[in-house]
């Protein structure tokens, strides 16, 4: 009796979660899927045909978006690195016995609703907003300088809104590393830089890799910032994927657009753990 | 800036580059503090030491004695509040770890988790832009002293605690240093291995002549492989000498309790009698305590006797020229190559006494039984005086 319930056990456990991710993940990736391949309008419904050239229609139509938001999240990503390491750097080794409140501190927008976020960040970067005016007041910005509907405007929030997904792998990564091995670098006639860039970086890059996961897939997704920040040329693929759902009920190309995204995602993820040699990575982050 | 230490005339050898005739590491007027809640608490409170060339020297001394902070002086990891550090005769208190001829072996190892054998131990070599052959051949001889050929590809996770330490040496020992510091490396192996480390370390000192300093808590280690030993304790040097003197002269109460195990006794000078002062514990009973200069009658005295020197005897002896005090064993601990006996005595505390098993199969005494303790008088031995 007992051995049956302790084999049973794992399943039992497993059950409540997997049951929840079927009805709520398994079950709309199959409609989208099924979606995906349908044909009709919104009237007269749509009818499950196999239809894959809405595959091909779709991406040639918005590659031009596809792209740009690829570039989009990589950029992110990128200024995502260089922003996140040092913080994470200093909340790690000089933190002290704080290091919560600062990492609480770096999660604190997390309380605001990332649309109001999003939406005050239009405020600040409005062209006679708090940022621009007195720059443009003292002469150091040219009347007609705008922030707003640029790409950069865009990257910047993408940038604000996945700063801690950054700050926090990195983090754990160097929060993991043993103080004495820096030393023994330095004993070993390694300058503080020498030290940083032998030991404590290639130890941090396990968190680094993770920060591009957590950041480079939600940023090429997403479509508040591109909305809210953006204009019409910065339009990202996450955008076309919400009209074409919500506006012009174009469902099939909409779930299509959908599914190649998360293929070209998908992809791109898997090449990219191949080419850092993750599995080495991850082992020694194991360590 | 570069200056000597006030006491010894700079003297270069030519030809050599090195400072002959300095100690290999000297601590002129050394302080170090620390700050804890906006406070200085002393970690090392006045420190003058020398170390001599191609010695193995200890610090030992119970955790918090300040032996750490000191070894990490030396290294550069610390810097003195007060005082200055000198290498081969070169003041070094401003120069960072990385430009001191001086390498570590860390007590947990500190390998780079993230390099093999073969890039661990060439780390030092490629710092200091050694030609990659060059490298290669002074690797190769090194694994080949700790015993590591074959294991080059490896990583440190890969390798037992043994095989860790000796790739710690190995990277530190490759670089040629001045001196090698050692932080406890020995403290997370087991016996058998400790003890197998223990002589290997100093074979390779022997072989490689390079000053090591070694900072324990084990005194049994510090005994058996150090030329001198510093017995540290709050910050302070207690005693500074070698293992025999340290054990057999320890210089404090603290010192006598630290290393090994001391029986002491607390009495009063009655007389003197030619260079020997007697203290009278109980009716027939005395110690008797070498001791040079005056020692005035009525004088206190502590006098410390190691528990192997101790005879035990079942009835009185009538040995006029021996120190005698009586007692109940209240403990016998049969430990193999000796018994161990606890006898509270008449002198007050309680009495520890080694007995070698080397002709009685049959425990001398049992418990409760009154017993007589004598021993010489050369191995009393006055603390402080």
């Amino acid at each position: 009796m007992n051995r049956v319930k302790r084999t049973l056990a794992p399943y039992l456990l497993v059950l409540p979660g997997g049951l929840w991710l079927l009805v709520f993940f398994v079950v709309p990736m199959v409609t989208m899927l099924s979606l995906s391949l349908q044909e009709g309008d919104i009237v007269n419904g749509y009818v499950f045909t196999g239809h894959w050239q809405t595959y091909v229609e779709a991406i040639s139509d918005y590659q031009t978006q596809m792209i740009r938001s690829l570039v989009y999240g990589a950029i992110t990503s990128l200024v995502l690195i260089v922003l996140a390491f040092p913080v994470a750097y200093w909340i790690a080794f000089y933190g002290g016995r704080k290091k919560t409140t600062y990492l609480f501190l770096i999660l604190l927008p997390f309380f605001v609703s990332f649309v109001l976020r999003t939406i005050s960040w239009r405020m600040l970067l409005t062209d006679d907003g708090v940022l621009l005016h007195p720059l443009k007041e003292a002469g150091l910005l040219p009347s007609g300088f705008q922030l707003l509907g640029t790409p950069t405007a865009v990257i910047a929030g993408l940038v604000y809104n996945f700063l801690p997904f950054m700050v926090l792998p990195i983090y754990v990564a160097l929060e993991r590393i043993d103080p004495r091995v820096v030393e023994a670098a330095r004993d070993l006639y390694a300058s503080p830089a020498t030290a940083f860039r032998k030991v404590i970086f290639p130890l941090a890059l396990p968190g680094v890799f993770a920060g591009v996961l957590m950041t480079f897939v939600p940023a090429s997704s997403d479509y508040v910032n591109s909305e809210l920040l953006g204009g019409t040329s910065t339009t990202m693929i996450g955008q076309v994927i919400q009209s074409k759902f919500l506006h012009t009920s174009d469902y099939p190309t909409a779930s299509a657009l959908a599914f190649a995204l998360m293929a070209v995602l998908l992809i791109g993820v898997f090449s990219y753990a191949r080419a850092l040699g993750t599995e080495d990575v991850m082992k020694v982050a194991a360590r | 800036m570069t200056t000597s230490p006030p006491h010894h005339a700079a003297s270069v050898r030519p030809g050599t580059g090195q400072h002959a005739g300095h100690p290999a590491i000297e601590f002129v007027g050394v302080r170090k503090d620390y700050l804890s809640h906006g406070e200085a608490v002393p970690a090392v409170k006045s420190l003058d030491l020398a170390i001599g060339q191609g010695e193995f020297f200890s610090l030992l001394g119970p955790s918090g004695c300040g032996k750490t902070t000191t070894m990490r002086m030396i290294a550069g990891f610390e810097e003195p509040t007060a005082g200055k550090v000198f290498l081969d005769g070169k003041d070094v208190t401003d120069v960072g770890p990385n430009k001191r001829d001086v390498n570590m072996v860390f007590q947990s190892y500190a390998l780079f988790p993230h390099l093999n054998v073969l890039q661990n131990v060439s780390f030092g070599l490629e710092r200091k832009k050694l030609a990659k052959s060059e490298i290669k051949r002074r690797v190769g001889e090194m694994l080949e002293i700790v015993s590591l050929t074959g294991m080059e590809k490896r990583q440190p996770k890969e390798m037992s605690g043994g095989q860790q330490q000796r790739v710690a040496l190995a990277r530190a020992l490759v670089n040629h240093p001045r001196a090698l510091l050692l932080d406890e490396p020995l403290g997370a192996l087991d016996l058998k291995l400790r003890q197998q480390m223990q002589v290997e370390l100093k074979r390779i000192q022997r072989e490689v002549g390079i000053t090591f300093v070694y900072v324990t808590h084990d005194q049994g280690e510090a005994l058996t492989m150090s030329d001198r030993i510093a017995v540290m304790n709050s910050g302070l040097i207690e005693q500074l000498g070698s293992p025999r003197n340290i054990y057999e002269r320890p210089a404090s109460r603290f010192v006598a309790g630290f290393i090994g195990t001391s029986n002491l006794i607390d009495g009063q000078v009655s007389h003197v009698d030619g260079g020997v002062a007697v203290l009278d514990v109980a009716p027939g009973e005395r110690v008797l305590v070498p001791v040079t200069g005056q020692v005035q009658p009525g004088r206190a005295l502590e006098v410390s006797v190691r528990p192997e020197k101790i005879d035990l005897h079942r009835t009185m002896p009538h040995d006029s020229a021996a120190s005698i005090v009586s007692g109940v064993v209240t403990e016998v601990v049969y430990h193999g190559t000796s018994t161990n006996y606890t006898v509270a005595t008449s002198a007050g505390s309680d009495f520890v006494v080694f007995d070698q098993n080397a002709h009685d199969a049959e425990d001398v005494a049992s418990r409760g039984e009154r017993v007589f303790l004598t021993w010489a008088p050369q191995h009393s031995y006055p603390i402080g005086v």
